[in-house]
């Protein structure tokens, strides 16, 4: 294999295919909870969804051979969980943000359960485009190796904001989000909105999580996941509930966690844990420098938990 | 009264509901389920040595449960309690080696309270970043957990890291004089003694006086404590402090009662447990202590399911997550039942 | 399990475990042993993370397995446990609830909590992984752990005979000793052979993140690296990403052949089932050593089988050079030798025997060679 020795160019191309790579599950986890919090509802238990994703989509994808039906059974499941949530979180009195973590703690625990003998199996990969096989360098070449639902996810975004803002569909659920009186004037089915958006929620999450294991790091093990459910809400409102603005942050955050590893490769070993923490530490910067203390949410939902 | 027994009553519905869940959830692998509940009484409950282990789970989720339940009633969503124990941890040890020649009668609550102030200030950054900024404190505790973990990581990698113990990085030791050892006649440390007597304490502040009232009226409705001309900002921030404390206090109980050092095992989810156990115990200072001992029964009886059965170490989460779901569900069961309204109604 | 049994079974070891001592025939204890059935003992295995990490974790429950076909032994397990308080209780509870009277606490950061248990339970024998065991610690625990730069070593030379780049690349989990003797020892291997390569050193900073590890793996070999081993928990990841990039990989741990078949080369194995002469020891009441340490000599240690793609003549070598190791002529750490900040290690003839634990355990660098700093104290 060649090497071509690209210095600092290399770590930038390393931070661009690590952003590609990493913000994937990012980008559709935080797709999904745009949805799922446009029509009004809060769904923590993300972290849950993704993993339980994650392992069913392996499970699957290495029981039948194709990967892309393991990403159509992790979406299933991720809408199974989302139903559990969103039906329960309809009762009154019913704390969705507490209803959240309960879920992210039992989609965890399902997945661990069931997950156990999937440890060693090797699941078939999802396919990519080698954008980049026009270049000799094989770090250019790598980087350039977009996987197939990163390109759905970008297509997504963008076909999500149209949707939300031009369809009947996308109006009912604006409004059940940001004013349930209105709703209730035209008719809008609260209840049932709110159900079905959190289930397409969930829905999304579980591919995300299906990303992880089906693509990139490709495996299943207990320790796949470390809070990128989490960090994806978290996005979802550093983005102001704006699908495309959710891509740019997911890549944002990918990048930033692609750093540390490029440079240590390059030979600044030192202080990685402090590049670990980077990407969390960039979110909170940007996070206090684009928030007012009079919007303190602005451009949130109305009906959602956290506004009131 | 009323409400008390309802609260009492739900909830041992629910535990009772999500054991019958949990139940069917073993037999389909096989596993008979009443030998699962003797087990699961058992290894709770069954001797002292499973109250001693249950009690000894049960210690560090009562301050890191406050955590979450303090600001909850000022209505705020703190989800940062691994983030302060860890920094009440670290911040342990450096007062620990700083006054390392003092006398233990000294020392001992000093470094315990330094513990508690770095895990209040780690968290009361949070509750600033709220008034000041309007950053959402949910948001910004997670991030402060992640960051947190990272800072400490680095520190006992290299900083403050004592060389002379290869098997792990970890941090300086505080001095033999000010570690604390078990409670007399029991293997339990006194990190227990510490978390029941904050949770009693607590429940006194927020319950009896009107410091706990101001909070609730805030938690409320923000607009009406405006207007009632309360000083928001420093019910937040004074808060945000307290729930800090509490978990900061039970990484300087980590430190000093089990470790004697700060270590990547500070990590270990006690945080995040805490925010169950809030909400488990809907914010009630008094109900976290029972809950984390709930909690810490399930969680020294998970052993026994391991080995007595062969069930995978998840299936004690499994039990957790839908114990949760359950009691959070029936939360829509209050007020419902005539039984336990009032006669005025 | 009940309290009767127990206490007759530890009279009748006490008391047969006297007789041969008396009798002065220790040599014929495994003769003894083999008329009589074996004293039934239950041996607990405690994990501090899944069994089925196909990692550090399995080559313990790999081990387990093994021992539990042992004549008379009933296992236990139990797996996530943390390094916390909690496994002080988890052993109390192997101990009380199911009667365990060897136990094999297979983490590091156990042993605190095992010297506090230990003195409670003098019938009980822990072994722990971490052979950190010093005169003074109580009798009945054990300190044992193979030499794993020794297979490093013979992994470093396969990666020397196979790399077309020059550069190959190890990525070490957190900045312990152990892991840089794993990392001198793959870098001595492949210069010996190949005396102009590189190695990048990488330290993740966790024992366990398979997206680290892949994202650490990527760029490694986006540096030009083209053979890799992960001193990871669960090596899985690098060695599968590494397959994808269509370079070669080292394993670690357990036999992770399978996982590339085009890039593997071998690996590091442990053999822990020689803990089973601990658990052999309690049921005979023979002597066991407190603190068990050896590479191939000791048969503590393994090289996986080779990856297709090693050439005859380079599987010939590195079985020799095993064997050099078998026969203790062939010396890891060696004069000269310098460490990659030009201080002189060990001079020209010096020689450090392979099992000098105390010079081990206080490496602090990286050999000539290395990219990358240890970051402890020097």
């Amino acid at each position: 294999m060649q090497s071509v020795d690209l210095g600092w160019w290399g770590v930038l191309i390393a931070v661009l295919g690590g952003a590609i790579r990493v913000s994937t599950p990012y980008l559709f986890v935080s797709l999904g909870e745009t949805i799922t919090e446009t029509c009004g509802r809060v769904n923590l238990g993300l972290e849950g969804i993704l993993v339980l994703g994650a392992m069913s989509g392996y499970a699957t994808a290495w029981a039948t051979g194709s990967p892309w039906l393991g990403v159509l059974v992790a979406g299933m499941a991720g809408a199974g969980l989302g139903l559990i949530h969103g039906g329960l979180c309809n009762l009154p009195r019913v704390n969705d943000i507490a209803m959240g973590i309960a879920l992210f703690l039992f989609g965890t625990g399902l997945a661990f359960y069931l997950g156990k003998p999937y440890t060693i199996a090797v699941a078939p990969r999802l396919p990519h485009l080698a954008l980049g096989a026009w270049s000799r360098a094989p770090q250019v070449r790598s980087a350039l190796e977009i996987n197939g639902l990163f390109l759905v996810g970008v297509v997504l975004a963008p076909a999500l904001a149209w949707a939300l803002r031009q369809t009947r569909v996308g109006l009912i659920l604006r409004t059940v989000g940001d004013n349930a009186d209105a709703a209730r004037t035209f008719g809008f089915p609260i209840e049932r909105t709110r159900v079905v958006g959190t289930m397409v929620g969930g829905f999304l999450a579980g591919v995300g999580g299906s990303f992880l294991s089906l693509y990139y790091p490709g495996t299943w093990n207990e320790g796949l996941s470390s809070g990128q459910g989490l960090m994806a809400v978290t996005l979802v409102i550093f983005a102001r509930w704006k699908p495309v603005a959710c891509c740019y942050t997911a890549l944002l955050f990918g990048a930033a966690t692609a750093l540390g590893p490029a440079l240590q490769s390059i030979g600044i070993t030192t202080n990685y844990y402090l590049y670990g923490a980077a990407p969390y530490g960039l979110t909170l910067a940007l996070l206090i420098w684009s928030s007012r203390p009079q919007h303190t949410l602005a451009g949130a939902p109305q009906e959602l938990t956290i506004s009131k | 009264m009323r409400s008390a027994a309802e609260a009492a009553v739900l909830s041992t519905a629910a535990l009772l509901l999500s054991l019958l869940v949990f139940g069917g959830f073993v037999a389909l692998r096989g596993v008979n389920p009443l030998e699962v509940f003797r087990a699961l009484l058992f290894g709770a409950f069954g001797n002292w040595f499973a109250v001693q282990f249950t009690l000894t789970q049960a210690a560090p989720l009562m301050l890191t449960g406050l955590c979450t339940a303090i600001p909850a009633r000022a209505g705020m969503l703190v989800i940062g309690g691994e983030g302060a124990l860890v920094t009440g941890g670290v911040v342990t040890v450096l007062a620990g080696v700083l006054l390392a020649g003092a006398p233990p009668l000294l020392g001992i609550p000093a470094i315990a309270l330094a513990g508690a102030a770095g895990g209040a200030a780690w968290i009361a950054v949070a509750g600033a970043l709220r008034q000041w900024r309007g950053v959402n404190e949910t948001i910004s505790t997670l991030l402060l957990n992640y960051i947190a973990i990272a800072l400490m990581n680095h520190l006992v990698s290299g900083p403050i890291r004592d060389f002379a113990q290869v098997l792990k990085p970890a941090s300086w030791s505080i001095p033999e004089g000010f570690r604390l050892g078990d409670m007399p006649g029991t293997s339990v440390h006194w990190g227990l003694a510490v978390g029941m007597m904050v949770c009693v304490l607590t429940w006194i502040l927020l319950r009896k006086t009107t410091f706990g009232f101001a909070i609730d009226v805030l938690g409320g409705n923000l607009r009406a404590a405006q207007l009632a001309g309360l000083p928001v900002t420093r019910l937040v921030l004074l808060t945000t402090a307290m729930a800090g404390a509490a978990a900061g206090l039970a990484g300087a109980m980590e430190v000093m009662a089990v470790h004697g050092f700060a270590s990547a095992s500070l990590a270990v989810g006690f945080g995040y447990t805490g925010i169950l156990v809030a909400f488990l115990a809907r914010q009630n200072p008094l109900a976290v202590l029972f809950v984390s001992v709930v909690l810490g029964g399930i969680s020294a009886s998970g052993g026994l399911l391991q080995r007595r059965f062969g069930l995978p170490d998840a299936a004690t989460l499994v039990l957790r997550g839908i114990l949760f779901i359950i009691v959070l569900a029936s939360s829509t069961l209050y007020g419902r039942f005539r039984l336990f309204q009032d006669r005025e109604r | 399990m009940t309290g009767g049994a127990k206490l007759s079974r530890r009279q009748l070891l006490v008391c047969s475990g006297g007789l041969v001592a008396a009798s002065g025939l220790g040599a014929l204890i495994p003769a003894v042993a083999a008329r009589a059935a074996m004293k039934p003992v239950t041996v607990g295995f405690i994990y501090t993370g899944p069994k089925n990490d196909y990692g550090w974790n399995q080559s313990h429950a790999v081990a387990a397995q093994k021992i539990a076909k042992l004549e008379g032994v009933k296992l236990i397990e139990q797996e996530n446990v943390p390094e916390t308080v909690e496994v002080e209780k988890v052993m109390e509870g192997m101990i009380q609830q199911d009667g365990a009277k060897v136990l094999f606490p297979s983490s590091f950061g156990f042993w605190p909590f095992i010297l506090k248990v230990a003195p409670k339970h003098p019938d009980v024998l822990f072994a722990h992984i971490g052979a950190l065991w010093t005169e003074g610690d109580p009798k009945n625990t054990i300190g044992f752990r193979g030499y794993m730069e020794e297979p490093h070593y013979l992994c470093g030379v396969a990666a020397g005979r196979l790399t077309k780049t020059g550069k190959i690349g190890f990525i070490g989990s957190k900045p312990v000793y152990f892991i840089f003797n794993n990392c001198n020892g793959f870098i001595l291997g492949a210069r010996s052979v190949n005396p102009k390569v590189t190695c990048n050193v990488v330290i993740t900073g966790d024992w366990n993140n398979p997206v680290k590890d892949a994202e650490v793996t990527n760029s490694l070999i986006d540096q030009g690296v083209d053979v890799i081993v992960a001193n990871v928990d669960s090596p899985k990841v690098a060695i599968e990403n590494a397959e994808r990039r269509g370079i070669y990989s080292c394993g670690y741990h357990t036999d992770l052949s399978s996982l590339a078949p085009k890039g593997f080369l071998t690996g590091a194995e442990w053999n822990w089932a020689v803990g089973g002469q601990f658990v052999k020891a309690w049921q005979t009441g023979g002597s066991y050593p407190n603190l068990l340490r050896g590479g191939f000599r000791q048969d503590m240690v393994a090289i996986s089988p080779f990856g297709q793609v090693v050439p005859k003549n380079v599987q010939a070598e590195i079985l020799k050079l095993r064997q050099a190791f078998v026969d203790d002529s062939l010396k890891l750490y060696r004069g000269p030798l310098k460490d990659n900040e030009g201080n002189v290690i060990l001079k020209p003839g010096e020689v450090i025997a392979n099992t000098d634990n105390k010079f081990k355990l206080g490496v602090n660098f990286l050999v000539e060679g290395a990219v990358g700093q240890t970051g402890l104290k020097k």
